[in-house]
């Protein structure tokens, strides 16, 4: 039982820092290169405007949606490792 | 063929479609009509959901708010996106894990109170309201632009038509409609922005052809486009906001909102298993991505289209002259939705911004004042007939708009008349209800709420247009942080959830009343709706993420002075965690 607990903190740990890290770049791409970072990378050009641009308009979903696969993909994997998948 | 009748066709074949679907998926227990038996595959799932979520809002405005307000907007592209990352990593699959059929059911028994069950139900059962009127004046506004029949006689035939799938399919139903639906309105989206595209850039995929080389002029679509708005008096398309503190706020309140809106939430409860509610978040917004990827693009290229047919010499030559413009304007005329005024009377159009810094240059050109009104919406539904495109893709816009409104309009009746029969009835007012009898509940219900949604259609109040502010607002304030809290915290208790609830409603409504006037009744603001007199500069809109983080602190402090949950709450807590031993949604 005690083995049992321990391993399911660890799970719900491992999952946390996944959980911590894809907010850091969910957040990131969007209020970070989208708004507030955008007038310092101002100076890389993408299609005739700046790349902050280009993240608010379409950078940040395409990122959106890499952050939810990897953490899905990520996720699933540990299920197994941790013996809790269904 | 006509263009009426082409029109006709395409609508009415859809609905054939949707009405097969509904006779071939009927739901035959409660778990069927609330889950859809709980076997839906991820990828299925993910484009239903995808069509629940894109609203006549995400059809027909999103592309014209964009086109108005260039990057300033962009908000409501990250905000309706970024807020699936939320659902997938902090709601979806320990939600599916519960396994129940509700959202107020996960809070009822996480928070072992009546009281914070009715409170979530109360919530939920505001913001769906809102947001289903605008579904049914949306569906009213395809029908008598494209059927010419009017928007009342299109309410009662959209009512009609969720009826027949939403009554006897409940879930299971609106499932499989919605997957329909999801491929009407994306193959309807698409077609015109790739032809609008290709005539423009020469690049066949819209969202790389808005960054690509104007053919016409040799430089990037863009620049071109900022040239001639910067020559019109207005702003730059790609300029940067000053109020970024806003921006963020904005941006924020969407994206909690969209992970706490229980129609959305909900539908994760249909996949077999809790790694399934994980691919099928990301499956979602793959599917809402190809249409929200290809919205600015269609922003971008529609307000150049527009500003070059109205100048087709440049900005500073002669306007076009009234009597040769394009048929599409003479439609849109018709409806309204475009007037013109000769302020100068020299027979010609201007299209300009009417501000007091460009009113020099103005007058310099002979300009007596913006004389061409353009509304929003009109973007997506000109599309076609601006890029001249035949008669057949201006059926499928119709259909596809339709599609877009019925089926977010089913997936919030569904999210409603389950609270009611589910909640409400089952779990609350007669426990001891037989699965027959919470069935016939469940279909009264729904048909009760259809009813409702086309009275208000109908009649619509006045918060009607307040979507953004009482949905999104309301579910960032208080379903999302309940949520969150039940699950990532076994010491936030009944108290604590339902004070965090309650005063983050409150106060966010009453910030929003403070600006909007009181229930939205004209000229009861106290203070004017402006920047000026904004708190910090955050608009009543941007208010939900504000709200939400009241809801976090208001729960922590009230559960850390009162006692902690008992014990098997604890354990319910530890047990959403863990995928293992989720199987099917309890029959209970």
């Amino acid at each position: 039982m005690a083995d049992h607990n321990m391993n399911a903190a660890a799970y719900w740990s491992a999952n946390l820092r996944y959980i911590t890290i894809s907010l850091i770049v969910w957040a990131l791409v969007s209020y970070g290169f989208a708004i507030l970072l955008r007038p310092m990378l101002a100076g890389i050009e993408v299609g005739g405007t700046d790349l902050g641009f280009w993240f608010a308009q379409q950078g940040s979903i395409i990122t959106f949606i890499a952050i939810i696969f990897i953490y899905a993909w990520k996720m699933n994997k540990l299920d197994k490792e941790f013996g809790v998948e269904e | 063929m006509s263009q009426f009748a082409i029109n006709l066709l395409f609508v009415g074949a859809s609905f054939a479609l949707y009405i097969g679907i509904a006779i071939w998926a009927r739901a035959g227990s409660t778990k069927e009509f609330y889950v859809a038996g709980g076997g839906v595959n991820p990828i299925t799932n993910g484009m239903a959901t995808a069509a629940d979520w894109m609203s006549a809002a995400s059809f027909i405005s999103m592309a014209g708010l964009l086109a108005a307000g260039g990057y300033a907007n962009s908000s409501f592209l990250m905000g309706w996106t970024g807020g699936y990352v939320l659902l997938a990593m902090l709601l979806a699959p320990y939600l599916r894990k519960f396994g129940k059929f509700t959202v107020p059911d996960f809070i009822g028994d996480r928070f072992y109170s009546k009281g914070a069950r009715i409170t979530a139900v109360a919530c939920l059962i505001i913001m769906s309201v809102t947001y289903v009127i605008g579904q049914m004046t949306g569906a009213g506004v395809a029908f008598s632009r494209f059927l010419e029949v009017s928007s009342s006689t299109g309410i009662w035939i959209a009512a009609g038509v969720v009826f027949v799938y939403a009554v006897f399919g409940g879930m299971k139903g609106i499932t499989y409609t919605q997957v329909a639906q999801y491929v009407v309105l994306i193959i309807a989206y698409t077609i015109p922005a790739v032809f609008i595209s290709l005539q423009l850039t020469n690049n066949p995929i819209p969202m790389f052809g808005m960054f690509s080389t104007h053919t016409e002029s040799g430089v990037p679509l863009l620049v071109k486009l900022n040239e001639i708005v910067r020559e019109l008096g207005f702003q730059d398309y790609t300029a940067d906001v000053s109020n970024k503190l806003n921006m963020v706020l904005f941006t924020l309140s969407l994206m909690i909102g969209t992970a706490g809106l229980p129609h959305v939430i909900i539908r994760f409860f249909t996949v077999p298993k809790v790694a399934d509610a994980r691919w099928s978040a990301g499956w979602t917004l793959v599917f809402i991505a190809l249409l929200y990827l290809t919205a600015p693009a269609v922003a971008s290229m529609a307000r150049l289209n527009l500003l070059t047919t109205i100048y087709p010499d440049g900005p500073t030559a002669a306007a076009l002259d009234y009597a040769e413009r394009p048929d599409w304007i003479k439609t849109w005329e018709q409806t309204g939705l475009i007037t013109w005024t000769d302020k100068n009377n020299d027979g010609r159009i201007q299209l300009y911004n009417d501000s007091p810094a460009f009113a020099a240059t103005a007058e310099e050109r002979g300009w007596a004042g913006n004389e061409l009104t353009v509304n929003n919406d009109i973007l997506v539904l000109a599309n076609p007939e601006i890029a001249n495109l035949p008669g057949w893709v201006v059926g499928l816009i119709a259909a596809g708009g339709i599609a877009a409104a019925l089926s977010t309009a089913a997936g919030l009746l569904l999210a409603i008349s389950s609270a009611i029969s589910h909640d409400l009835i089952k779990n609350i007012i007669n426990p001891q209800i037989s699965e027959k009898g919470e069935m016939l509940a469940a279909r009264i219900s729904m048909a009760g709420a259809i009813l409702l949604a086309t009275y208000l259609g109908l009649n619509p109040p006045g918060f009607a247009a307040q979507v953004v502010a009482l949905a999104f607002g309301i579910a960032a304030a208080t379903l999302f942080p309940a949520l969150m809290m039940g699950i990532f915290s076994k010491r936030v208790n009944s108290y604590g959830a339902i004070a965090g609830m309650l005063t983050g409603l409150v106060v966010t409504l009453l910030y929003i009343f403070t600006y909007l006037g009181w229930f939205f009744i004209p000229g009861t603001n106290m203070l004017p709706n402006t920047a000026d007199n904004w708190i910090l500069g955050i608009s009543p809109l941007s208010f939900g993420a504000v709200g939400a983080m009241i809801n976090f602190i208001v729960a922590f402090a009230v559960s850390s002075v009162t006692a902690p949950p008992p014990k098997a709450i604890q354990e319910l807590v530890e047990s959403v965690r863990y995928p293992k031993g989720a199987g099917a949604a309890v029959d209970h």
